[in-house]
């Protein structure tokens, strides 16, 4: 779902209220100064009015009933019922600050300061006391209730209180309960239903009104309703209760006034206090969104960086001095690691934002091309909240524009040939992002003709890519995409044509430790899955040893860690070891053999096993001297500060100072896996090409 | 701690829309795909009020409301059902099998709070 017109109109009206809650308290100002005209005094009215008329619209009750109250004594002063004297200004400015905390409480959903609002509510019944309403405000029409509970009213878990709680929000009520048919206890069933309310609502209200109340019970109980005009309350002293003109009433804030039980939610009104505390300060408006200059979040970001290697090179100091593990010093240095850690996910957090932004733009991006190409397209997006980096998110949006230009002009077929294929003649392109294990994955899936791997494999034998008798599995082929310089529309068109190929995307999406693949259906279309980090700042990684060096792999990746037996390696060939893992066989890489750290391999038995998975499920058992644990870092490039290394994403500085390296564990398992045997037989005839698949 | 309303919906848009409208004006939010759902959702965490759309796959809404006051751990709960305005009968079999109420669809966000409120705490 996008933007709520809802959520939008609220925040419109908290922001108007901000406004008119300015006017009021000028113009309360104003008055107080003797300055004021009659216009003044209207615009002070009108201000306290718009707002109760807004909370009406988002059911804010308390504000609306306060509003109320004061818009009452505002109207009687614009009436010159009541004069503007210097106690009762200083009430009605008292009653502004009351009634911007209700506004910023209902904007904020918290509870607002009940006794101090109660207290001046009492106030302002008191004011009433010196100067009472003029006679015909107090005459209403009378409703007589009559209510009877039936057992199935209770069955359905209604609750006769909740009723007459609402009965109450519609005017003046008084309720008497008839409890003559109550049993003797031991006559009494437990699910029985014995009491009849008598009610006496004042209200402009309609009929109608007081059925809606009753809607869910109607056919669950006894319900009379008779309308008598009514004559001065006579129960009633004059102005103990604020009445408005329009006939509603406030008893909610009245003294108590109860007869029965059945009214639960009056509460009695604190005694009229001869001095009423000054009104605390009025908080600082309620802003929803302020804006930061982005120079100024990444410093932040870095300084984190900074703080979270401070903080572990104290933990490791702290480690090599032999201090207790249980000593005060450990265990707060434990509390600082926590919070250090909170830190850097609240500031990661600043730079995070929904994919929303760029998936807005692709509509546009889909009608052009369509146009173009004289296609038939729907596009789908789903998942637009998912959020990530704005680094990340400002680096996806030319891959995603190609991957869907792609798609539209390679994927779907013309509306034509998609007829005869008993398709619709509109085809789909769905967008859709989500989060998985700590990564983005963006997906662009058509439902198109999918790939058609013999004019890939013609073409790329044409193209000198692949000898003409080259080997290839069907998932190789389709990835022969990604290669340099490779089309395969048999016309290039104009949106083709433009000198961005996928390989130009796999690249750039490489740069930012992303991964692109493709899964295609003949017939059915193709799936290419776009996947990313969350953020570009920090890992979180195992720290492990081999062959002298420090090494960290990305959590992430790591689906566990074992200990490898002798008897369940298999070497396939001088190069290719496989391990058996529960009834499986999956291929085993020495990683400081891979990485050049020794020639030989470790002693598998004396050494540690990590089964780690990379993107598309594809899976290896890594051999490491020794793990010591796992650790956040935060990465620094290594492309920056030296020069890309296959093999290794990134480098990062350990708690002792030194530099660490991050496998790229998907580089790694390819490396290992058949895919990565067979495309060592090709290398030879595309290097440079092969160089991209393995590395990228 | 805030009223927490479980919504049971097979449709995603009206289980978002029920989503939205609901945690803005405070709630806090459950979701169950059907009846089953609902009550498989219900034995972790008890909401305090249902809302439930009565068409639904597995079990609908009339065999989930009828499950609800089964279970007498569940008999006091408020269940509210989304109805048509048309299906005056539907209503009465809701209330047969035990539904506290009604939101007659489409409903406005106000009208959606408005009923919660009138049959819970």
């Amino acid at each position: 779902m996008t933007t709520d017109p809802m959520a939008a109109i609220r925040e419109t009206f908290f922001q108007e209220c901000e406004e008119q809650l300015a006017a009021l308290e000028g113009g309360l100002i104003l008055m107080e100064t003797g300055a004021a005209d009659s216009e003044t005094v209207n615009a002070v009215f009108r201000a306290v009015h718009s707002i109760k008329g807004g909370a009406g619209i988002f059911a804010l009750d308390a504000l609306v009933r306060f509003a109320h109250v004061f818009e009452t004594s505002l109207d009687q002063v614009r009436a010159g019922a009541l004069a503007p004297a210097p106690h009762v200004l200083n009430m009605l400015l008292r009653a502004a600050d009351v009634l911007a905390d209700l506004v910023r409480a209902a904007r904020s959903g918290k509870p607002a300061d009940e006794q101090r609002i109660a207290a001046l509510v009492a106030e302002f019944a008191h004011l009433g006391d010196a100067q009472p309403p003029p006679k015909k405000a107090r005459i209403m029409p009378r409703w007589e209730i009559s209510f009877t509970a039936l057992p199935a009213l209770y069955a359905k878990a209604n609750e006769t209180v909740l009723l007459l709680r609402e009965l109450q929000l519609l005017g003046e009520m008084h309720v008497s309960l008839d409890a003559s048919r109550l049993p003797e206890l031991g006559m009494l069933d437990p699910e029985g239903a014995y009491f009849t309310w008598n009610i006496t609502l004042e209200s402009a209200c309609s009929a109608r009104d007081i059925h809606d109340v009753f809607e869910f019970v109607t056919e669950d109980c006894t319900l009379e309703i008779d309308e008598s005009e009514s004559e001065l309350e006579p129960e009633l002293q004059p102005g103990s209760v604020i009445t408005g003109a329009n006939g509603f009433s406030f008893e909610f804030f009245a003294p108590v006034e109860t007869e029965t039980a059945a009214a639960p939610e009056t509460e009695p009104a604190p005694p009229i206090a001869a001095s009423i505390e000054p009104s605390p300060k009025p908080e600082a408006s309620v802003n929803a969104t302020i804006r930061v200059d982005l120079d100024r979040v990444d410093r932040m970001i870095d300084l984190v960086g900074e703080l979270v290697i401070n903080e572990a090179m104290l933990s490791q100091r702290v480690l090599e001095a032999g201090i207790n593990r249980a000593s005060g010093v450990a265990m707060a240095l434990e509390a600082l690691e926590h919070l250090t850690r909170e830190i850097q996910d609240s500031v990661m957090a600043i730079r995070a934002q929904p994919v929303r932004s760029v998936f807005q733009r692709m509509p546009r991006l889909v009608r052009e091309v369509a146009a173009q190409t004289g296609k038939q397209v729907r596009l789908i997006t789903e998942g637009e909240g998912t959020e990530v980096d704005k680094t990340v998110i400002e680096r996806i949006a030319d891959p995603l524009t190609h991957m869907i230009r792609n798609a539209i002009d390679h994927g779907l077929e013309t509306p034509e040939k998609r007829l005869a294929s008993c398709k619709p003649a509109e085809g789909l392109v769905r967008l859709s992002a989500l989060h998985r294990s700590g990564r983005i994955v963006l997906e662009v899936a058509d439902d198109g003709g999918g790939i058609n791997r013999a004019r890939v494999r013609q073409k790329a034998v044409e193209n000198g890519v692949i000898a003409a008798d080259a080997a290839l599995s069907e998932d190789e082929i389709d990835n022969l995409i990604f290669l340099p310089g490779f089309s395969t529309a048999s016309t290039v068109s104009d949106i083709s044509g433009r000198g961005v190929g996928m390989d130009v995307v796999r690249q750039s999406v490489a740069a930012l430790g992303g991964r692109i693949s493709i899964a295609s259906r003949p017939g059915l279309g193709s799936v290419f899955t776009l996947s990313l980090p969350l953020t570009l700042a920090v890992l979180d990684g195992m720290v492990v040893s081999t062959g002298g060096h420090t090494l960290i792999i990305p959590l992430s990746a790591i689906v566990e860690t074992l200990k490898p037996k002798l008897a369940d390696i298999f070497a396939l060939d001088r190069k290719i070891n496989v391990i058996r893992l529960r009834g499986g066989y999956v291929p085993l890489v020495d990683v400081a053999e891979s990485l050049g750290y020794r020639e030989h391999r470790a002693t598998p038995e004396q050494a540690v096993a990590l089964l780690v998975e990379g993107e598309g499920g594809m899976r290896a058992v890594l051999i490491v001297d020794a793990i010591h644990g796992q650790r956040q870092v935060v990465i620094k490039s290594l492309e920056a500060n030296y020069r890309a290394v296959p093999g290794i994403a990134a480098a990062t500085v350990m708690g002792d100072g030194r530099v660490a390296l991050i496998l790229d564990v998907d580089v790694v398992i390819k490396s290992a896996s058949s895919d990565g045997v067979r495309q060592e037989t090709v290398k030879g005839l595309y290097a440079p090409a092969m160089e991209l698949i393995e590395h990228g | 701690m805030s009223t927490t309303v479980l919504t049971v919906d097979d449709s995603r848009a009206m289980r978002e829309l029920l989503r939205f409208a609901l945690a803005e004006a405070g709630f806090r939010v459950l979701q169950a795909e059907d009846g089953l759902h609902g009550l498989e959702v219900m034995a972790s965490e008890m909401p305090d009020v249902i809302v439930t759309d009565l068409n639904m796959p597995r079990l609908d809404g009339f065999g989930f409301i009828e499950a609800v006051r089964r279970d007498a751990q569940y008999r006091a709960m408020p269940v509210l059902v989304l109805t048509t305005e048309m299906a005056a009968e539907q209503k009465n079999r809701a209330r047969e099998a035990g539904a506290t109420g009604w939101i007659v669809k489409p409903f406005d966000p106000v009208k959606l709070v408005d009923a919660i409120r009138r049959v819970s705490a």
